[in-house]
Formats: C-alpha cells, structure tokens, sequence
C-alpha cells in the first residue's frame, strides 16, 4: 500500500479545462445505411460516459470509430486537443477492452500485459514492475505466467482491463465488457470498474445495452438510437426528466397517455388525453394544442384505496381502472390495470402496501400520481411515435 | 419380460452392426495399403524384373538408384525444384489466405477460386496451357520454368489450409492488437502469424510432397536435360522395367509418410500449447 497502486492518478489533472475527448457530427455510412447520424460529445477528464440502446443503434460503431478501428464517413474527433481523424488504432494510444477479452491466446497473463508496453518500447525492468501492478490493480496477483484459457470469464476481463491500463491511455472504451458474463459476476464486475474509474481517474466510455449497468456506473449517460444521441445526462436526469418517449421507455418502464395539450400553467400544462384529463410536468418546448405523450413511472402510480400515501401529497390526476393481472416481484408488486377506455397502466408497489391493499384480478381500484413524477413529451411529427405498436389507441 | 428381451435383441443387432463396420473398415485399409506394401516388397527383390512374391531379397535397386547418374541426377533436380516451390507457394499462398480473410472485397469469392482451379481444372489442361505459354517466353525445359510451374500448382493447397486457419482466428485479437500500439505488420508477427503456423508449416509440407509428387505438368515441360524424379520414373516404365522403380516409389513414400508424420507431430504441439 505504501507504493501507489494507481499507475495514473495524477495524469491528465489540471490538463485543460477542454474536455479530453470531443466529437463533432460523426457519421457512418454503409452504401444506404447510416450507422451513425450527425453525433457531438464531449467527455470532461476523468468522466464514466456510457453510450446506452438497443442493438444497431450505432453505440459500438461510434466507439470503433473513436478506436481507429473504422472510419467515419464524415465528422471529427480531437482527443486531448489534438484531431486523431487521421491516425491508424495503433498511434491514437487509447485503451480498448473487447466484450470477447481478445486475450492473445497464445501468450502467458504476463505477455499478453506486457504487450501494450513492448510495443513502446518501455525497457524491460519497467515492464516487469508495471505488469505486477496492473495484476495487483485488479487482483490477480500471481497468475501471470498462466494462459488465457486457465482462466475463467471473469478472470479473463480482468486481464483485458489490466492491458487496456497499463499503458496510462488517456482515454479507455469498453464495448459491453461485460456481456458474457452471468449476471452475479457481472454485478461484482459493474462495481470494480466503478472502483478503478474512482481511483485511477480515468476517462471511459462504456458501451451497453444494460440500462441497469448504466445507471450503475456513470457519470452520465448517452442514449442511442437510429444513430444518434437521443438524448445524454446523469441517471437521475434522464431518469425522472426523460425528453423523448424512447428514453422514457428505454430507459426503465413508462405507463404512456397520448393527448393534446389543452392550457399551460407556469412549470406544468393541462392535456387532454382519451383517458380523461390530465395534468403533467411541461418537459421541452410545448404550446397550447401541440400532441403530446405523457410519460409516467410504474412506482410513481399508486393505488389510491384508503391509503392515500406513496407520492407524498394529493395527486392531482386521478383516474379508475380494473386489475388485470398481479405479478409477484419479491421486492415488489406489479399489477396490469385495464383503465375506462381500454388503455393499459403499469403500476408498481412496494411489498408491504402490496400486502395491506391485498387486491386480486378482476377488482375496481382508484389509482393517482402527482403531476411532478408525470412528464408531458414532445412529439415530433413522424419520428419515432410512428414506429408501430404504440401508434394504436 | 418381453421388454427385456427386445433390448437384448436391439443389443445384438447392434454388436452385430458394429462388427460388420469393423470388417469394413478392415477390407478398405488393405485395399488401400496394399499396392504401396507390395512395391515396397518388390523394392527389396533379388529378380531383375518386376515379380511378386520375389525370389530372394537384396538391396541392389537402391544401390543402382544412387549409383547411376541418371537416377541421381533426377533426384537431385527433383529437390531443385521442390524447395525453391515450396518457400515461394507458402509465401504467396499465406499472403494470399490473409488477404482474402480478411478483405471486404466483392471480388474475394471470385479471387480465391482463381487461386483453386488449378486443383479443380484437370492436370492436363492446366499442362497443356502452362506449356503453350512457356513456349512463348522460352521458360520450357528450365528449372525457373518448373519452379514456377509447380508454385501454381501448390498454392492452392496452402490458400485452403492456411485459409481454414485464419477462419478460426479472431479478428479482433488483431483488432486489439492494433489499439495497444501494434502496426499492422507488428500485429501479423506477434498475433496472427503464431496463431496460424501449425497451418503454414502444413501448407509448406503438401507443397512439398505435392511438388515431388507432380508428374503431369513436368512431362510437358520438362526435358531430358532437366528432368525430376517421377518423369524419370515414367519414362523408365515405358522402357526397360527393373525393380529401381519400386525402389524410387517406396523412397517417395517414405517422404509423404515423413511429412505426414511432421504435420500431425505440429498440430499436437500447437494444440498441447497454445489453445
């Protein structure tokens, strides 16, 4: 403990104030297919960003172009000021960890560590003495002269982490490291790369499509979709402020009422929705008979029989329905309302309220939620709203 | 009961079926094996003609082999031509099989079966057309005509086996190579090269016994001046017959058996090390 164990701790500090990775209107072109469309970031020293969606969403082709691994059609890229555009993978000196490890098979735990160092020509001595470091870094004191194959899943990401570390890049991408993991390993892994990230400072971009491993680990999060950023900001933001459908829905669960806004009041507006009328938070630029959605959490539903609590406060919307269905979660209980005009609601509580309202299928409940946990969404005219199953109602 | 006795009758078909299996499997092995051991019998014959059973048994058709120059001297230039082809076939071949793994070319399938036809086109066309082109460049009759002649032939074996390599590599093991600092050609040394030399060193022995072997193609282009072993040997057959030839075919034998032996010796080595 005496001697650091944190080989860059102290890189990178008071650098500038820029962030150490800009990207400009990055796109990625296929003959007709766009991979990724029009994309801009900016990743401030020392910050977790996680590029989150669905598969085909141009998450992992946006992090191979960063990694020189393929070429962007059109747009720039400046890490730490200077534009790596034209540089092949092997002179941009950034980290890499593969969802697959890629360890060198046929190399020991020690070689295949070693290699990034090799190949700057860092003197031996040093290499022996680095690569004792980025073992003890991630708790694999002693298996270096092991090979790959000796070592389990779990084991194996290690390793890649402690390569893609042990050269001090300035900036570390992980394409899903953890995707073919089970998911308690994965769980242990989520935090230990919450741990070096703290302790070494390093920049990263982390690619997933596992929301909860998301909010887990980030500083902030980049939602992709259709080969754009859809939307990027810390959990709690995107979270509770989502400004799209698809990162209200992608994003954990949303019950949607489709409306028309009706009258704005200061921070919130009234909407008029099938389901009756409704009140909601204001969330982007919405004017009196504009189409909106209003999206609503699961847990911010409650039942409304006897007990009123839940939301802390008189929920101002109000509405009837029949339950459907109850699913026991352990932690909680979700229960599949069908309301007066055939619309279905998610509505989720907690095990011991569960417990006490003892509701079953087929009864009549009063369910409410403040208009602060309710956002009312833009809906741009023919954009994701038409991409089917939802267009009903 | 009456279960017990149909599995038990199962059972016996099936100890049945499997010694038929081995009968078979006994039947073609002698079949195949068996010319190769009669030659090499006849190799050791005491008589001065081709004659099985043999009389008696010496060692004078591998004496008159190495004794007489002709022989020697076809050998040799068997040789001559063999190492020379093997290095070349395994270079372009390799480079070949890399290219095409690894290439998002449209034209890949068309360029690799380019690269196989000459193991799919017959010999002899392939004979007829090597020797009408090499008598416009004056390359007939010469050892850099052979050379070359038998590179075609070979390349394809090491594009099939080194290709089949690459298929199992990774890419991105050389895709993270590439990102902790390797050039590509860095890469290709310290990653994929080690990763696919059981199958480089495979593809260099076919090429071997694949270019002593060859005999159609030398027939065309070869002359009596510069002539390998296995024309030599043809052109012994269709004069005076003597046991030599028994004694040249079992030495060729000898030869893919060793190569044989060397690549299985190979691939256990790479599989007991690095998988």
């Amino acid at each position: 403990m005496s001697r650091s164990p944190s080989p860059g701790s102290t890189r990178n500090r008071g650098a500038m104030a820029e962030g150490i990775l800009e990207i400009e209107g990055l796109r990625k072109q296929y003959g007709p297919v766009v991979a990724v469309d029009g994309v801009d970031l900016s990743l401030k020293t020392g910050e977790f960003v996680t590029f989150l969606g669905p598969s085909g969403s141009g998450k992992t082709t946006t992090l191979q172009i960063i990694a020189g691994l393929q070429s962007a059609s059109a747009g720039h890229i400046r890490l730490n000021g200077q534009a790596i555009d034209p540089l092949p993978p092997h002179q941009r000196n950034i980290g890499v960890v593969f969802q697959h490890y890629a360890l060198f098979p046929h190399m020991s735990i020690a070689r295949n560590i070693a290699f990034p160092l090799e190949m700057r020509r860092v003197p031996a001595a040093e290499i022996r003495r680095r690569v004792e470091e980025a073992l003890a870094l991630v708790g694999l004191e002693g298996y270096g002269q092991r090979h790959p194959r000796q070592l389990s899943g779990g084991q194996q990401q290690r390793v890649a982490l402690a390569r893609a570390l042990v050269f001090r890049p300035p900036l570390l991408l992980m394409d899903e490291p953890l995707g073919a993991l089970d998911k308690q390993l994965r769980e242990q892994m989520q935090l230990e790369i919450s741990r070096l990230h703290r302790e070494l400072g390093a920049s990263i971009v982390y690619v997933t499509h596992d929301q909860e491993e998301a909010l887990v680990m980030s500083d902030r999060i980049a939602v992709f979709n259709h080969g754009r950023i859809e939307q990027i900001g810390a959990s709690e933001e995107l979270y509770e402020r989502p400004r799209s459908r698809f990162v209200a829905g992608f994003l954990g669960e949303s019950n949607f009422f489709e409306g028309r806004v009706e009258a704005l009041q200061g921070e919130l507006c009234r909407i008029a929705s099938p389901a009756g009328p409704l009140l909601a938070r204001r969330n982007g630029d919405l004017a009196v008979g504009d189409p909106t959605v209003v999206a609503v959490r699961p847990e911010r539903l409650c039942l409304l029989d006897g007990s009123a609590a839940g939301g802390g406060g008189e929920p101002e919307n109000r509405l009837e329905g029949r339950v459907q269905e109850v699913v026991y979660l352990g932690l909680s209980r979700k229960y599949l309302l069908r309301l007066a005009d055939g619309q279905e609601v998610v509505v989720r509580q907690q095990a011991q309220d569960a417990e006490r309202s003892g509701l079953g299928p087929g009864d009549l409940v009063r369910l409410g939620w403040r208009a602060a946990n309710a956002n009312a969404l833009e809906v741009a005219a023919g954009s994701d709203e038409a991409d089917g199953k939802e267009t009903g109602q | 009961m009456t279960g017990g006795e149909e599995l038990s009758a199962a059972g016996r078909g099936a100890v049945w079926w499997h010694r038929l299996r081995a009968l078979i499997c006994v039947l073609v092995g002698l079949y195949l094996v068996a010319p190769l051991v009669i030659v090499l019998i006849i190799s050791f014959s005491s008589a001065p003609f081709l004659s099985f059973p043999p009389p008696g048994l010496s060692l004078q058709w591998y004496d008159n082999l190495f004794g007489n120059p002709v022989w020697l001297r076809s050998l040799i230039t068997s040789i001559e031509i063999l190492v020379p082809t093997s290095i070349l076939a395994t270079l372009l071949g390799t480079a070949a099989a890399y290219g095409l793994a690894r290439s998002r070319l449209p034209a890949a399938a068309a360029i690799q079966g380019f690269l196989m036809a000459p193991v799919v086109v017959p010999v002899i066309i392939t004979a007829a057309g090597i020797f009408g082109f090499f008598r416009h460049i004056g390359l007939n009759g010469t050892l850099p005509g052979l050379i070359l002649a038998h590179t075609v032939l070979t390349v394809p074996y090491v594009v099939a086996t080194v290709g089949a390599a690459l298929s199992v590599v990774d890419a991105r093991l050389e895709d993270a190579a590439r990102t902790l600092g390797a050039s590509p050609l860095v890469c290709f040394r310290r990653i994929t090269l080690p990763l696919i030399l059981p199958a480089v060193l495979s593809g260099l022995l076919f090429a071997m016994v694949t270019s002593f072997d060859e005999l159609i193609v030398s027939l065309f282009i070869s002359t009596p001046r510069v002539r390998p072993v296995t024309v030599q040997m043809w052109s012994n057959i269709r004069g005076d017959v003597d046991p030599t030839i028994a004694a040249i075919a079992t030495l060729l034998f000898g030869f893919s058996l060793l190569a044989l032996l060397a690549d299985h010796l190979a691939r256990r080595r790479s599989a007991g090390g690095a998988r």
